[in-house]
């Protein structure tokens, strides 16, 4: 029951607000927090109650019950550390966009925690299903109430952004369920989305499309380029609390997918298209830091800056090793609190100092001094300062990846002289230089200074004593060990290139 | 026994956490005394420390005292745990013992500052970040004081963020030495890949073990330290980045960009010095890197006309000499000279800081001039610190710290004869840029008014570390035998056994020092007219804006990486691979069009399409 509990609880709180605003109730933010506190607390329960011994079971929670098992369809939840990681991730920051919504959000604050806390159950299912099918509606799931979130509490031309999201999204899940049919379809696979008994399958000649489908539903939602191209224009257009889900967790949905699916249930074809899907990930390091370098616009910024990140993901995954795996989680984990804080900054810039536009502030330290260490302390979180996480995650990740390529390793390591490069000209563009006249603007304070504070306190421990985390994150075998003992060593080589692009003719 | 050595890095952080979190609700007062004094205790911890390993050291010379596990992934398992043994020790104790005499000069000099506690909270940080530099016992560790260190001196360099122009040096500094710090990175994905671990102790042995010498993994992850060190300590080609540093505060430019941080390179070299020695091409790479350093330094620092921009020329070619002897494998020497530097180098600036606020923030030597009456205390010490700085004989603790670099140059086996002229060319540069300077703010006619004097806060520390750079000389025997005590330190060129010759090499390098002083009196005292005359004439204007303009790097840099980058960005600004749904839209337009306009409703059209359709298909009917 606990799992179940876990995602419903979230839906059940957004239902309890809605109504009890629609009966003049005044205390929805909190009924929304209360909830995801209860949720947390559940979460954190299960961390106390399983610790993370050598020799533990891998599985901390496994509840299976049947749905529809004439077609093989289970309610299937379960829960391993890296479940557990992702849940308290989703719920943390989905309670740091309710605390950051609280007055940015006036107008039907009801219907608005209800599709929040909808979307985040959502999430939560996608992070907890063993079963494909499951998977499959919880990823569909977590999309409609964010397309509401954007459509009714965005701004600018948010109903066409919105409809741009959801097609690029839906195309790729599209491609998503022919894969998980094509896998349901296969020989040997005894027709079940279960995904320990799919583990087992083989999809055989067709293993590299059907890895293919994944790979591509799960871009879009990272986004990998070049198929990021809904991305910057949803961020801007998005509520700040859509913005922090968008890129905090449903971002991290497609990097859960990659290393929970995509490269576990192919391993064989994940190996082959690994130099090929690392260049992907090399390639938006490098042109997304290029292009958050050439961005006026703040949720802009993060939306390119957040593809930068996301290329270490997707670089982290494909090296298929245990030290890059576990820096992919810790990637993952952190990208999502610093983006959750930079998207505050910008909320909170657009409240005071009435713009996102770069180019329009200047000089802001002078009388913001709080929010310009916040957002300081956001850049160097950014561009990998040791001591914060994040850099323990690119760390990781280039560690791994040098085992496999030491080309991979060497571009991505000067991934992080372009996010130095961004993110000091952000500071500097928007606190530093004269006092502008007339831009006093108010300092950070209350709930947006208190949520910041969480993060960056969180990011902090990450960055000094990650171990906690790193220790449930360990992977599971099958997650690296598609890597043949004996091959587990390219470089980048046209030929080597060219064989993993090939599909296998038998 | 050692126990307490976590708190010699824990006592600044603690002081700027307090500062960080109370600094501006504080009274100035408080906050200067935390300031200075966490930076104190762990002074003075250090020197009781110090004294107690010197008295019973412990077993290999060596004492670690581990904290806590930092992460464990696979093999690889960093602590933060700190080791003490004789480098390090030698370091902390600069590290802390002038960063006290700096941080009780800064009370003072940034006395009417409205950003006092927040001054200090980033010296406090810097100081921490430094200690943990020179104290982890693994590179990781290590990697995070460096780029703590990198961190504040770009906030210090920006301290006065009201002008854009420091921000840019600021920034400059940061991505500067960032590219070495990749280099630096990668290279310790090689050794953690390779040799399985990144305790310092533990790679120095396995290298030994598993690498030849000349094994092409041990040549690469000597290059690629060396990229780290090159960035952090101003060397050839990353050194564009220190002369602007100057924009900090000048407390600032004394501690961090001339005492200790850009000598983090000099320590990361002679910690991993084992590797250096299996990879005889990039140790030769290095001194070729310090001779050549410390030759445009000199030639740069040459034509500057603001103060600090000498001192800061002059500490890019002085950390080129300690390379130049790390190069040789005078890993004893190299360390020395950094011990003497940081005296002469930090009096030096500390007087000049003197010297600027006393001319109300004036920085051009040509409106200095005859300073030596009305700021004796500044004149004196100054000297103390040019004579130390020119190497003068026997009175100055310069003279036998290079003195040493200049033998080993020649004698030693990686050394010879060119290595050394680049060295003694350079003391003649030295002593004319040095000479030049202390010449026209000191002698001649006064040009500037004299607004306030230094008081005791700022002179104190003067008179201590002119006595320090006179004097330091004399601990050489010393320190040099201390830091033979260092786990794993093989000294390839310290024997001081007498050659035949030394005595004329001596000679020549006090005459090289000797000549700079009288070139420097001659063109800048008898026949100052003259040489303005001279600066004047096509030539010389031509040689003078190539030696202020530090030998055209930046421009080199500038046409080469920022202006292509920025050209990229703003090309790419559009995004135009993110218009994958555009295109398809546009398609579908276009075949949307198409068929519409075929919609024409006009029947002679739909006979005519229908006639041209048929024959076709019966075509393809009958030809196939």
């Amino acid at each position: 029951m606990t799992l179940q509990l876990i995602i419903l609880l979230p839906l059940l709180g957004g239902i309890v607000a809605w109504i009890s605003e629609r009966r003049g109730s005044s205390d929805v933010r909190w009924i929304a927090l209360i909830t995801l506190a209860a949720d947390f607390a559940l979460l954190l329960s299960v961390w106390a109650g399983h610790p993370a011994a050598a020799g533990a079971s891998r599985v901390l929670l496994d509840e299976n019950l049947p749905w529809i098992p004439q077609l093989g369809i289970g309610f299937h939840l379960s829960m391993d550390g890296l479940s557990l990681l992702m849940a308290l991730l989703t719920v943390f920051l989905g309670a740091i966009a309710v605390l950051v919504s609280w007055t940015e959000i006036r107008e039907r604050i009801g219907a608005f925690h209800f599709h929040l806390l909808a979307c985040l159950t959502g999430i939560l299912g996608v992070f907890l299903s063993a079963d494909l099918f499951l998977f499959f509606v919880f990823y569909e799931v977590m999309l409609i109430p964010m397309y509401f979130l954007i459509v009714f509490w965005g701004e600018d031309a948010k109903g066409r952004v919105a409809a741009k999201f959801v097609m690029y999204t839906q195309a790729g899940g599209l491609l998503m369920l022919v894969s998980i049919l094509g896998l349901y379809f296969a020989e040997g696979s005894g027709h079940t989305f279960d995904y320990n008994r799919l583990l087992a399958t083989r999809a055989g000649a067709s293993s590299a499309l059907l890895m293919l489908g994944f790979f591509l539903a799960f871009g879009v939602k990272l986004p990998i380029i070049p198929l990021h191209g809904w991305q910057a224009e949803t961020y801007s257009a998005a509520p700040t609390a859509g913005g922090i889900i968008l890129s905090g967790l449903m971002a991290k949905a497609g990097a859960y997918g990659l290393i929970r699916f995509a490269i576990p249930l192919f391993p064989d074809a994940a190996h082959r298209f690994a130099p090929c899907a690392m260049g992907f990930g090399v390639i938006a390091i490098l042109y997304g830091g290029l292009l958050a370098f050439s961005q006026t616009d703040l949720k802009r910024f993060i939306a390119y800056s957040s593809i930068s990140h996301l290329g270490f993901v997707v670089l982290g995954a494909f090296a298929m090793n245990a030290t890059a795996y576990q820096g992919v989680v810790m990637q993952m984990i952190c990208h999502g609190l610093s983006v959750a804080g930079l998207f505050i900054l910008a909320a909170v810039l657009r409240d005071n100092a009435g713009t996102n536009d770069i180019e329009r502030l200047g000089g802001l330290w002078h009388s913001a001094p709080r929010l310009g260490v916040t957002g300081s302390l956001l850049a160097m979180a950014t561009l990998g300062l040791p001591g914060l996480g994040n850099f323990i995650g690119e760390f990781l990740i280039l560690l791994g990846v040098y085992k496999v390529s030491v080309t991979y390793a060497a571009i991505g390591a000067f991934g992080a002289v372009a996010s130095t490069i961004y993110a000091l000209w952000l500071v500097q563009r928007i606190f530093l230089g004269p006092r502008r006249e007339g831009a006093s603007i108010r300092d950070i304070s209350g709930r947006s200074l208190v949520a910041a504070a969480a993060l960056i306190a969180a990011l902090l421990w990450l960055g000094l004593y990650p171990q906690p985390v790193l220790q449930r994150a360990e992977p599971s075998p099958r997650a690296v060990m598609g890597t043949p003992a004996s091959d587990n060593s390219f470089e980048l080589h046209p030929r080597i290139l060219a064989r993993a692009l090939e599909l296998p003719r038998e | 026994m050692l126990n307490e050595l976590w708190l010699i890095p824990a006592l600044p952080l603690a002081g700027f956490l307090a500062l960080a979190f109370l600094g501006a609700r504080m009274p100035r007062g408080l906050a200067g005394f935390i300031g200075v004094g966490s930076v104190g205790l762990s002074a003075a911890l250090t020197i009781l420390i110090g004294l107690r390993f010197l008295g019973a050291p412990p077993p290999d010379n060596s004492y670690t005292q581990v904290l806590w596990t930092w992460f464990e992934v696979g093999k690889l398992s960093p602590q933060i745990a700190f080791c003490l043994d004789p480098l390090s020790l030698v370091m902390t104790f600069i590290v802390t013992g002038v960063g006290f005499l700096i941080h009780v000069y800064s009370l003072e000099y940034m006395r009417d500052d409205p950003g006092y506690a927040r001054f200090f909270a980033y010296m406090n940080l810097f100081v921490s970040s430094m200690l943990i530099l020179v104290l982890a016992d693994n590179l990781l560790l290590l990697y995070l004081g460096w780029e703590g260190v990198g961190l504040c001196s770009y906030l210090l360099i920006g301290f006065w963020y009201s002008d854009p122009a420091n921000c840019r040096a600021a920034s400059k500094a940061f991505i500067v030495t960032r590219v070495g710090d990749t280099a630096m990175a990668i290279g310790l994905f090689l050794l953690a890949t390779h040799l399985g671990s990144l305790n310092i102790h533990t790679v120095m042995e396995q290298a030994q073990v598993q690498w030849a010498v000349g094994a092409p993994l041990a040549v690469a992850a000597a290059a690629l330290l060396l990229g780290g060190a090159v960035g952090k300590s101003g060397q050839l080609p990353l050194q564009v980045w220190l002369p602007d540093a100057m924009a900090g505060p000048t407390p600032v430019s004394a501690l961090i960009h001339a005492a200790t941080m850009v000598t983090a390179g000099v320590y990361l070299i002679a910690r991993t010095h084992v590797i250096f020695e299996l990879a005889p091409s990039v140790q030769g790479l290095v001194a070729a890197v310090g001779a050549l350093t410390l030759l445009i330094a000199g030639i740069s620092a040459l034509a500057q006309r603001d103060i600090k921009r000498i001192l800061a020329y002059s500490t890019i070619s002085q950390i080129g000499y300690m390379f130049l002897a790390l190069g040789v494998g005078a890993w004893s020497a190299a360390i020395f000279h950094f011990f003497t530097h940081a005296f002469f180098k930090a009096l030096l600036f500390m007087a000049a800081g003197a010297i600027i606020v006393s001319l109300h923030h004036e920085q051009d030597i040509f409106k200095m001039g005859g300073l030596r009456k009305q700021l004796p205390a500044v004149f004196w010490t100054f000297l103390a610190g040019a004579l130390s700085l020119v190497a003068f004989p026997f009175i100055s603790s310069g003279f036998y710290s290079k003195d040493e670099i200049l033998m080993l140059a020649w004698y030693s086996p990686q050394g010879g004869w060119h290595l050394w002229l680049a060295g003694l060319t350079g003391a003649v540069l030295t002593s004319v840029y040095t000479f030049r300077a202390v010449f026209i703010v000191f002698f001649g006619e006064s040009n500037g008014h004299v607004t306030s004097k230094p008081g005791s806060m700022m002179t104190v520390p003067l008179w201590i570390l002119a006595g320090l750079a006179t004097l330091a000389g004399l601990v050489q025997t010393p320190i040099t035998h201390l830091l033979e005590r260092t786990p794993l330190w093989s000294e390839t060129a310290g024997e001081q056994t007498a050659h035949t010759g030394e005595l004329g090499l001596q000679v020549a390098a006090i005459a090289a020092g000797l000549l700079g002083i009288y070139i420097a009196w001659s063109r800048f005292v008898v026949h100052r007219d003259s040489t303005r005359e001279w600066t004047e004439t096509a030539a010389g204007a031509k040689l003078c804006a190539l030696s202020a303009s530090g030998c055209g790097f930046d421009w080199l840099y500038d046409m080469l990486f920022v202006r292509p980058f920025i050209t990229a960005a703003n090309f790419c600004k559009k995004d135009f691979t993110g218009a994958i749904d555009t295109a398809i839209v546009s398609v579908n337009m276009g075949l949307n069009y198409a068929l519409h306009a075929s919609q024409s409703g006009r029947i002679r059209w739909y006979a005519t399409a229908m006639a041209i359709g048929a024959a076709i298909t019966l075509a393809i009917v009958i030809l196939l």
